[in-house]
């Protein structure tokens, strides 16, 4: 090494010119609550149950998500429709319940190319958040099934 | 008269003191703030604007940690080790001329707190006090990883402190007096004494950053191989008064190296500006305040220059840290000291005939 | 005040190395020893020779003692202690012959000693200052001045012919 490499102090000033650049620039954080990272038009994020245009609920429980789930995220009970539930429930053969892992979930969207009925969507602009327990992350119709428009009926 | 100083003096200290007890609190701040820059992030910034209250969360945080002592640790000791730490760093910003002189009415306050003509010694001897909060705290613990961390920062001040020592003894050639105040008083307007000191200054500086343990000088304490050296064992404020310390010795050191290389209080053209005011005691008062400003601007750049440092540089090895230190520090010390009295005996053979 | 503070050094600089010789944990008697040293430089602070009393902790206190402490740490220096040293009767004698003796020569050396009174009006505070000190090294005490730094060189020389790395095969 030459006199000038081997005091070391070019090479440290030169460091430190680097890392003086850096301290000026853009930073890259984002903070997340506040903002949000730009997502891509076909992500796939928390599951929705989707209704119709009369507010009813697609989703026969025919089980082709449940079978197209590679990672057996899904399950579902069915029941058949009774009288008067035409407004709840478009087929005659709906789900009773309906819940998602999302733990074992990979957001792989297999589900929603399966479903025949277009009931089940991974959203654009929602994630399933963090929390403290693991019953929690087991999704069911209650926070699945798309709200309704009106708040009348509840 | 005497009581009135007596009482300034007395507010004098405490504010000194709870000026450095700040620095050192917002020190930390600004390190995690610096290093998140230099990495491209944003830093703390949740608690409170900015996360300016981010001290005050840490401190809250320590407080109510649990204080563990280890069962077989010199209990004693093992408590005397971080007061011992602290009250060494609070010590010695004492003699540090933050300022020249106020005139308010008839009497004039020295902005210094006791101006002893030793003063660059007892700083010299305080800051070699410093060790032992380390090594006491370290050997009672009761664990390898803290005692060697104590050996290392004992022998790694021991060393640096000798170059240090040296470098210095070039300055005092030059000032030629131990008093800080008149130190600063000699380096008036830009007449600072980097300009004849580089060398001296350089070694100085790296001594600095061995002394208060900073990378790439921060062996005693090197997380990655020792678990964090001589505060391995410790929890809570213990743990926190051993970190304080250590800002607080960064910023001792930065105000003792901005006063004997960069001219303390002293800014260029201070006697331009002193002379454009009419009444003199309004144009000192002026100059005084801004040069109290200017004093703690250079130890703040200094501050952040530890920082930068930290940021950049990665950590010595042992050995390397022992070469540097006694192979180059110290000749190049003696040389410089050498070169000072050879300018010195040029400048008067010049000057004086 | 000055003699009240005299009296109140000098009792804790004797407490404080008592304490140094009758500590069982050698530690202890290290810092002892180092508090001894500052109630000795506050001594050298009450006579005004501030340089003497900073230099007196800058070397001992911060640099021969933080060596002491060094070479405690790498002594065990746990439970054992007690046992390891054999105290058996011939020792204590011997010792205690010894100390005596020691006493003897002390009392018998401070017993015609004068101490210097001087004179308020005459004498020069500022002697102890670093300037006077500097001139008197280097006017009246110049040959023991340079015969310590020779001493000083010598003892340097010796501690790096000892450290010094033999040739052959490294270890490290």
């Amino acid at each position: 090494m030459t006199l000038s490499e081997r005091m070391y102090l070019p090479a440290i000033a030169q460091g430190l010119g680097i890392t003086i650049k850096h301290f000026f620039k853009k930073k890259a954080t984002i903070n997340y609550p506040e903002e949000t990272r730009q997502r891509s038009e076909i992500w796939r994020g928390l599951h929705v149950l989707k209704r119709d245009e009369n507010g009813a609920e697609r989703c026969t429980a025919c089980g082709l998500c449940a079978v197209a789930c590679p990672a057996e995220a899904i399950t579902m009970t069915a029941g058949e429709r009774k009288k008067g539930e035409e407004h709840l429930y478009r087929e005659e053969k709906y789900a009773v319940t309906y819940e998602v892992n999302m733990l074992r979930c990979i957001f792989c969207g297999l589900c929603e190319e399966a479903c025949p009925k277009a009931a089940i969507f991974l959203q654009d602009d929602k994630l399933a958040p963090a929390r403290y327990e693991r019953d929690e992350f087991i999704y069911g119709k209650d926070r699945l099934v798309e709200p309704l428009k009106t708040t009348e009926t509840k | 008269m005497d009581s009135v100083l007596l009482i300034y003096k007395g507010i004098y200290i405490l504010a000194i003191f709870g000026i450095s007890l700040l620095i050192a609190t917002y020190s930390t701040y600004f390190e995690r703030k610096i290093a998140a820059f230099i990495q491209d992030r944003v830093g703390p910034n949740r608690a409170g604007p900015m996360g300016l209250l981010q001290p005050l969360a840490d401190a809250g945080k320590l407080f109510f940690k649990e204080e563990f002592i280890p069962a077989k640790a010199n209990k004693t000791l093992f408590i005397l080790g971080p007061g011992i730490a602290m009250l060494v760093a609070a010590m010695s910003s004492a003699v540090i001329p933050f300022g020249d002189t106020l005139i308010i009415g008839e009497t004039s306050f020295d902005l210094i707190a006791i101006d002893v003509n030793i003063g660059i010694l007892y700083i010299f001897g305080v800051v070699s006090l410093g060790v032992y909060g380390l090594m006491i705290g370290g050997w009672a613990s009761n664990n390898k990883f803290s005692l060697l961390g104590a050996i290392r920062a004992a022998s790694q001040n021991i060393s640096y402190e000798l170059a240090m020592g040296l470098s210095l003894i070039a300055v005092l050639m030059l000032s030629g007096s131990l008093s800080l105040k008149v130190i600063a008083e000699q380096q008036t307007g830009f007449n600072w004494n980097i300009w004849y000191q580089p060398l001296g200054f350089l070694i100085f500086l790296i001594c600095a950053f061995a002394e208060t343990n900073r990378t790439p000088f921060d062996l005693p304490e090197s997380e990655a191989e020792l678990i964090g050296g001589y505060h391995t064992e410790y929890s809570s404020m213990k743990l926190g008064m051993y970190l304080f310390a250590e800002y607080i010795n960064i910023f001792v050191v930065s105000a003792v190296m901005a006063t004997l290389y960069f001219g303390a209080y002293n800014f260029p053209f201070m006697e331009n500006l002193r002379n454009a005011f009419d009444d003199p005691v309004l144009g000192n008062n002026v100059v005084t305040i801004i040069g109290v400003g200017v004093m703690f601007a250079k130890i703040f750049a200094f501050i952040f220059f530890f920082m930068w440092v930290r940021w950049t540089l990665p950590r010595f090895r042992y050995d390397q840290l022992m070469k540097l230190g006694w192979n180059i520090l110290i000749p190049l010390a003696i040389l410089n000291i050498l070169l000072t009295g050879g300018g010195i005996l040029l400048y008067e053979y010049f000057t004086k005939g | 005040m000055t003699e009240s503070l005299f009296f109140f050094f000098a009792s804790l600089t004797l407490l404080c190395a008592i304490m140094v010789v009758i500590s069982k944990n050698p530690v202890f008697s290290v810092i002892f020893l180092i508090l001894t040293f500052f109630t000795i430089s506050a001594h050298y602070i009450l006579l005004n020779a501030q340089f003497l009393a900073a230099v007196n902790i800058i070397v001992y206190a911060g640099a021969i003692m933080v060596l002491f402490l060094f070479v405690l740490m790498f002594i065990n220096t746990g439970k054992n202690v007690e046992g390891t040293i054999k105290r058996n009767v011939l020792a204590k004698i011997a010792g205690t012959v010894a100390g005596g003796l020691l006493f003897t020569v002390v009392v018998a050396a401070l017993k015609d000693v004068t101490l210097g009174h001087p004179d308020p009006a005459t004498y020069e505070s500022q002697v102890g200052m670093v300037e006077n000190l500097g001139k008197v090294l280097f006017t009246k005490y110049m040959l023991p001045f340079q015969l310590v730094a020779v001493l000083f060189l010598v003892s340097m020389v010796g501690a790096v012919m000892i450290g010094k790395r033999e040739t052959g095969e490294q270890n490290f």
